[in-house]
């Protein structure tokens, strides 16, 4: 009962939220500079909550999530311009291809864990970016022309997607699995459950997402180009999840949000940009070391004045 | 049915580059039996758990389980075939509720698919009220339900001995191995830990074998003993022969035996 109130509310409060900017945007109330930036914030929130699936619920340190990225926003970007197909089919496309380099991946190296899982994830994303810099077919390293066809409908409705379904695998039998792999391994093992497939499927999960966001990264620039999906891309996103804290699917939002903002506004001072930007991240990191939310999730702050009735909802 | 035991283990061993951990391990557990396994620190106890639940695969020998072969198999696998166990050094899922400690162990009797979940079908919201019902029933047994929406790292060391047991019980199991169960527990605990297990393997017509330290404890509720020493059967007989056992007496229980028999 609790549970689908919440799960109306956030309906609610995305349609508002949808419908609030689109009016503006429509009347042409807010410049291309502030729906440009929406978007972003869409994209990267997309990024940020499939990476959250990876590393803060199956506890799988992967930072090659611009691997994926570059996926999608290749393979949707063939869908549309060589293929002539309409741009929703580029999204599917995208994510599919994405999940499943995502399961080619992910078999062989989620064999391996913490920090030499990371080294194989990254060096999965460097061959990807290279392969995409050797291809003629998609521009090589001059890149690929792209339509802009990406939307604020577009963008959202997928952010929209991404959030439900990752908070509706989290809250089931397989979120919480998911999550005994990253407490325990070998416990979780004991307890009967197949940690390798789990540890697959969140990683493919993750994967499809990225690759959605990628179709909407590639359609909105005008050009993708591999240079683009470097492993400083990868660790933007990874930052995404660290600052909000590990395990919190509204503190991945949150920081995703934060940042973009903040990275957005420093455009205006090339200067100085880096410099801010890595001080924001040095104080959030020293005034709350577990992110900005811990493993806590906004709905837990409506519950700590409330008698806590104890669904099946829990915050991770 | 009472001829063919329900855990047969026939000359295992397991070998780490030249060091034989445990070798001709020979163990035979009839359906219902209560058997305690003991030998000094170091003597492969913990190593034939995790021989017997495939965290390791055995270099030699055989391992039958209701007749059928399964050293080889993965852990998971292992223990939905029906064996289950607790962990010598408590390893519950910190960060997860008491509630959600169970769950995951009766997940693989649950059957709603990733599909139904994220679709939110009725099937999921089904099977998820029987984990929750079912998972509830457990903690109810070892007296938890209170703290069932506590992060199972909260819980004070006694209870988190006692979900490891709850948990373990939750994945339906025919065998239960447990791993010191009653380590650090003070006298009282120990007793009223011991009451639970014999009251559990009624309930749940379990087989139990059992490690233990509590030489006390092991004589008084093991029907039958194995003795283990430098990864070897030392010996094997009902806790009054294996109190007079000479090899026994020698390698391990000492002194202790005689001030319980004084």
């Amino acid at each position: 009962m609790k549970k689908s109130k919440q799960f109306w509310l956030f309906i609610i409060a995305a349609v508002l939220v949808y419908t609030v900017v689109q009016i503006f945007i429509a009347n042409g109330m807010m410049n291309q500079f502030y729906s440009n930036t929406l978007i972003f914030i869409a994209i990267n929130i997309i990024l940020a909550v499939s990476l959250h699936l990876v590393i803060g619920i199956t506890g799988q340190f992967s930072i090659g999530h611009a691997g994926f990225l570059a996926v999608g926003a290749y393979m949707s970007a063939i869908v549309t311009m060589k293929l002539d197909l309409p741009f929703i089919v580029g999204i599917i496309v995208g994510g599919i291809v994405a999940a499943l380099a995502g399961l080619i991946v992910g078999i062989p190296s989620l064999r391996l864990k913490g920090d030499y899982l990371a080294i194989a994830t990254l060096g999965f994303a460097e061959i990807i970016r290279i392969v995409f810099l050797n291809i003629d077919y998609v521009g090589g390293a001059a890149g690929m022309q792209v339509s802009h066809l990406t939307t604020w409908t577009y963008a959202f409705v997928c952010l929209v997607i991404t959030i439900i379904v990752i908070v509706n695998f989290t809250n089931s039998r397989h979120g919480i699995a998911s999550i005994s792999v990253r407490e325990n391994e070998i416990a979780s093992d004991a307890m009967g459950i197949n940690t390798t497939y789990y540890k697959v499927a969140a990683f493919a999960i993750g994967s499809f997402f990225a690759g959605v966001a990628g179709a909407l990264y590639s359609h909105n620039f005008y050009i993708i180009q591999p240079s683009q999906f470097g492993f400083l891309k990868s660790f933007d996103i990874l930052i995404f999840v660290v600052l909000g804290g590990l395990g919190s699917l509204s503190g991945a939002v949150l920081s995703a949000i934060l940042l973009t903002v903040v990275s957005t506004y420093l455009q205006g001072y090339p200067e100085t940009r880096m410099i801010i930007y890595s001080l924001v991240l040095i104080l959030v990191m020293l005034y709350r070391p577990k992110g900005l939310m811990g493993t806590m999730e906004i709905t837990d702050y409506f519950k700590l004045w409330r008698t806590p009735k104890g669904g099946d909802q829990h915050g991770k | 049915m009472e001829n063919k035991p329900l855990l047969e283990v026939k000359n295992a061993g397991i070998q780490f580059g030249g060091l034989k951990a445990v070798q001709n391990l020979n163990l035979k557990l009839n359906q219902g039996e209560l058997v305690g396994l003991i030998g000094p620190n170091g003597a492969g106890k913990t190593t034939s758990f995790n021989l017997l639940t495939g965290v390791y695969v055995p270099t030699e020998g055989d391992i039958l389980f209701n007749g059928e072969r399964i050293n080889g198999l993965q852990p998971f696998k292992v223990t939905r075939k029906g064996i289950s166990r607790t962990f010598q050094n408590i390893r519950l899922f910190n960060e997860l509720s008491v509630l959600e400690n169970v769950k995951v162990a009766y997940h693989s009797l649950a059957k709603h698919t990733m599909l139904s979940s994220i679709l939110r079908l009725p099937s999921h919201f089904k099977g998820e009220k029987e984990m929750e019902e079912k998972s509830l029933e457990f903690l109810k047994i070892f007296k938890l339900e209170k703290y069932k929406d506590e992060l199972a790292k909260n819980l004070p060391y006694g209870q988190q001995r006692r979900l490891e047991i709850a948990r373990a019980l939750a994945a339906g199991p025919k065998l239960l191995l447990l791993d010191e169960p009653a380590a650090g527990m003070n006298p009282q605990e120990t007793k009223d830990l011991m009451n639970l297990i014999a009251f559990v393997r009624e309930k749940f017509d379990l087989t139990i074998l059992l490690i233990e330290h509590d030489m006390n404890l092991v004589m008084g509720v093991c029907e039958r003993i194995y003795v283990l020493d430098h990864g070897q059967l030392l010996a094997e007989g009902s806790p009054e022969e294996i109190r007079n056992h000479p090899k026994v007496i020698e390698a391990y229980l000492g002194e202790e035996v005689h001030d319980d028999n004084a």
